[in-house]
């Protein structure tokens, strides 16, 4: 029953991660390799704002989320905006770029000591029993109910909103959407901005869970494969890619081997690219466009 | 090898000449200066810089495998590091388990950083950009942990000491002796690379990187090219690997992080895609890097003060060179330098004349 609830919460934190992945990958083809990095900035930026607003926790975890966004929008505008024309190559390796640029300045500016949001906001963290015997922390709970929302949040969004049916155009056809009069830029600087507000979303959740340094950055690549399991272009699909991927650290981890935390996620997300390169749910032209 | 013409003129009256790779008598005096220039560096330079020196040649020999891979058959790879990796690893396990002698290990790595390329290369059969890049993470993290796991399994859990290599009664050791034998290796590499390029093996490559499709249309074997171009890749980048734990005499998986991946990808983009020169500019570059900037910090804020922010501004200015380079100069260090070139061979006029004159 516990490792039931701890594939639950790894699979709620790699889903939340994931899908920002999803967001831009759908929406611009850019695979965005500091969203680690992004994710972590996160928990960083509520650090300060904790400090802000002492009293108000929920109001310094609105102002970190907000900055994310803003980050996320400004990373867009700043820096992928110039790489759009170019070879999908050179835009992967500007977020890389963008990803050690980043660890860099975090680590200037914050120190690569380990920090506890949880202290600077008061908020404790306590461990609930579930029916059946497992225990899962407040924390924990609050990811599991946070990743759900989201999903929720972002199904409605690119279903039924102006904005998100806008975004699903220009990932299907970025020439036919503009020419549909969609502002391509702002639909990609959406994108971004939302990917970095949830991944921001997870971090600032793991590092209330569990402290906050460098190591953080490993969890987002982890995530990475969960992505591509569920197929890169598709929400459902990192739902699924996560429950897998989180499912297969967990019970080998619990088996096993401890040390094979790091490699499960990419165990798996070879296998697949073995058998089925697009994933479960991805489109499969993208791979064969010449 | 660009194939512009580098003298102002097409003089070649044989088929011999076309074979030459130095043409002019001004690359002949230059390379000749630029020979004698290496021949004494070593009796001139300090311990410290013969170190440099040494780090850049074993560094070149990487960007230039990967130069091949990347530059030329257009096959993304980010899991150089595990290649590296690999190398050390046979070596280093070859000698604690078997007592295995130097010219056993560094053939042995180079065969199973071969293997290894082969398994790399699979996935590139069917996968294309993005995706190949993904499988070739994945690999590096899978080979990291292999080596993690020897290193654990068996008691090494700080990393293999390697004793220096002997060639029978000579034993490599010191910088200068190591100097002489990493620039033997990184010439041998870049002279045999040059000359694949310029056989069919090298323009099926680029063709295969203009375009997959066209390239099979005109009679490319494109599955074969491809994974012959990881081999050949993965094996010198082993070997590398293998030169690198016996220089240090210490092989542990702590240095081959992912980073050490970027950080070849990134002598490739900064250096210039497409170019052997780039991949030693960027070598050079890239491995130089960190020592100019902690000499930056030292100048900057006197004292042992910048000593814990060392690493921070390095990562920090490593990735903001990186993303001007990608922004303002795609070409690279060889773009500057053609640039340069072009401005003296055309001056004083400014532009290329329209028609291109006949090759």
């Amino acid at each position: 029953m516990q490792l039931a609830v701890n594939i639950l919460v790894l699979a709620a934190i790699y889903a939340l991660i994931a899908c920002g992945y999803v967001l831009v990958y759908r929406v611009s083809r850019v695979m965005n390799l500091a969203h680690g990095e992004l994710m972590m900035l996160g928990p960083y930026l509520l650090l300060v704002t904790a400090a802000q607003f002492q009293s108000h926790w929920l109001l310094a975890i609105a102002a970190a989320v907000s900055l994310s966004l803003l980050t996320g929008v400004l990373v867009y505008v700043l820096l992928m905006r110039k790489m759009t024309g170019e070879m999908v190559l050179a835009a992967v390796l500007t977020t890389l770029a963008l990803g050690i640029l980043l660890r860099g300045v975090m680590v200037l500016v914050w120190s690569a000591q380990q920090q506890y949001p949880a202290s600077a906001l008061s908020v404790v963290n306590f461990a609930m029993a579930l029916p059946g015997g497992a225990r899962i922390s407040l924390i924990s709970a609050l990811l599991v109910l946070t990743t759900a929302l989201v999903y929720g949040g972002l199904f409605a969004f690119l279903r039924c909103s102006r904005w998100g049916i806008r975004m699903r155009a220009a990932g299907q056809n970025p020439l036919l959407a503009a020419q549909r009069g969609i502002n391509l830029h702002a639909v990609y600087a959406l994108a971004w901005g939302l990917s970095t507000l949830t991944a921001a979303l997870a971090g600032i959740l793991i590092a209330l869970d569990s402290g906050l340094d460098q190591t953080m950055a490993i969890i987002g690549l982890k995530a990475f494969p969960a992505a591509l399991v569920g197929g890169l272009d598709s929400l459902v699909g990192a739902l699924l890619g996560s429950l897998i991927v989180a499912a297969a650290e967990v019970l080998l981890i619990h088996y096993v081997d401890p040390l094979l935390s790091e490699v499960v996620p990419f165990l798996v997300l070879i296998a697949m690219l073995v058998v089925r390169p697009w994933g479960l749910f991805g489109t499969r032209e993208e791979l064969d466009r010449v | 090898m660009s194939r512009r013409p580098r003298a102002s003129g097409y003089f070649r009256t044989g088929y011999g000449q076309d074979l030459s790779l130095v043409e002019t008598r001004t690359e002949r005096w230059s390379l000749t200066g630029l020979l004698i220039v290496l021949l004494a560096f070593p009796f001139l330079a300090s311990p410290f810089l013969l170190d440099l020196a040494n780090q850049v040649l074993l560094a070149s020999i990487g960007a230039i495998a990967l130069m091949l891979l990347t530059g030329y058959a257009g096959q993304i790879s980010l899991g150089h590091a595990g290649l590296l990796a690999a190398g050390a690893f046979t070596a280093g396990i070859l000698y604690k388990e078997l007592n295995a002698p130097f010219w056993v290990t560094l053939p042995a790595a180079a065969v199973v950083g071969a293997l290894l390329g082969l398994v790399f290369g699979l996935p590139s059969l069917r996968l294309r950009g993005l995706y190949l890049a993904v499988s070739t993470l994945a690999l590096h993290f899978v080979v990291v942990y292999c080596g993690g796991e020897y290193e654990a399994k068996r008691g090494f859990s700080t990393g293999i000491m390697i004793d220096a290599p002997t060639l029978g009664a000579w034993t490599i050791a010191g910088g200068r002796t190591w100097y002489f034998v990493l620039g033997v290796a990184a010439v041998a590499t870049l002279y045999v690379c040059v000359n694949l390029l310029r056989s069919g093996t090298g323009r099926a490559w680029v063709a295969l990187r203009a375009n997959e499709t066209v390239a099979g249309a005109l009679g490319i074997g494109v599955a074969a090219h491809k994974l012959l171009a990881f081999v050949i890749s993965s094996a010198l980048t082993a070997a590398a690997g293998a030169l690198f734990a016996y220089y240090r005499g210490f092989v542990s998986v702590e240095v081959f992080s992912l980073f050490l991946s970027i950080q070849y990808v990134a002598m490739i983009i900064i250096g210039g895609i497409g170019s052997m020169l780039g991949a030693i500019l960027g070598a050079v570059f890239v491995t130089l890097f960190p020592y100019g900037i902690e000499a930056g910090l030292r100048a900057l804020t006197g004292t042992q003060r910048y000593a814990g922010m060392l690493f921070a501004v390095n990562y920090a200015a490593f990735g903001a060179v990186m993303i001007l380079v990608l922004v303002l100069e795609p070409l690279g260090l060889v773009g500057i330098w053609r640039r340069i070139q072009t401005y003296f061979l055309l001056w004083p006029f400014k532009h290329r004349p329209m028609a291109r004159p006949h090759r």
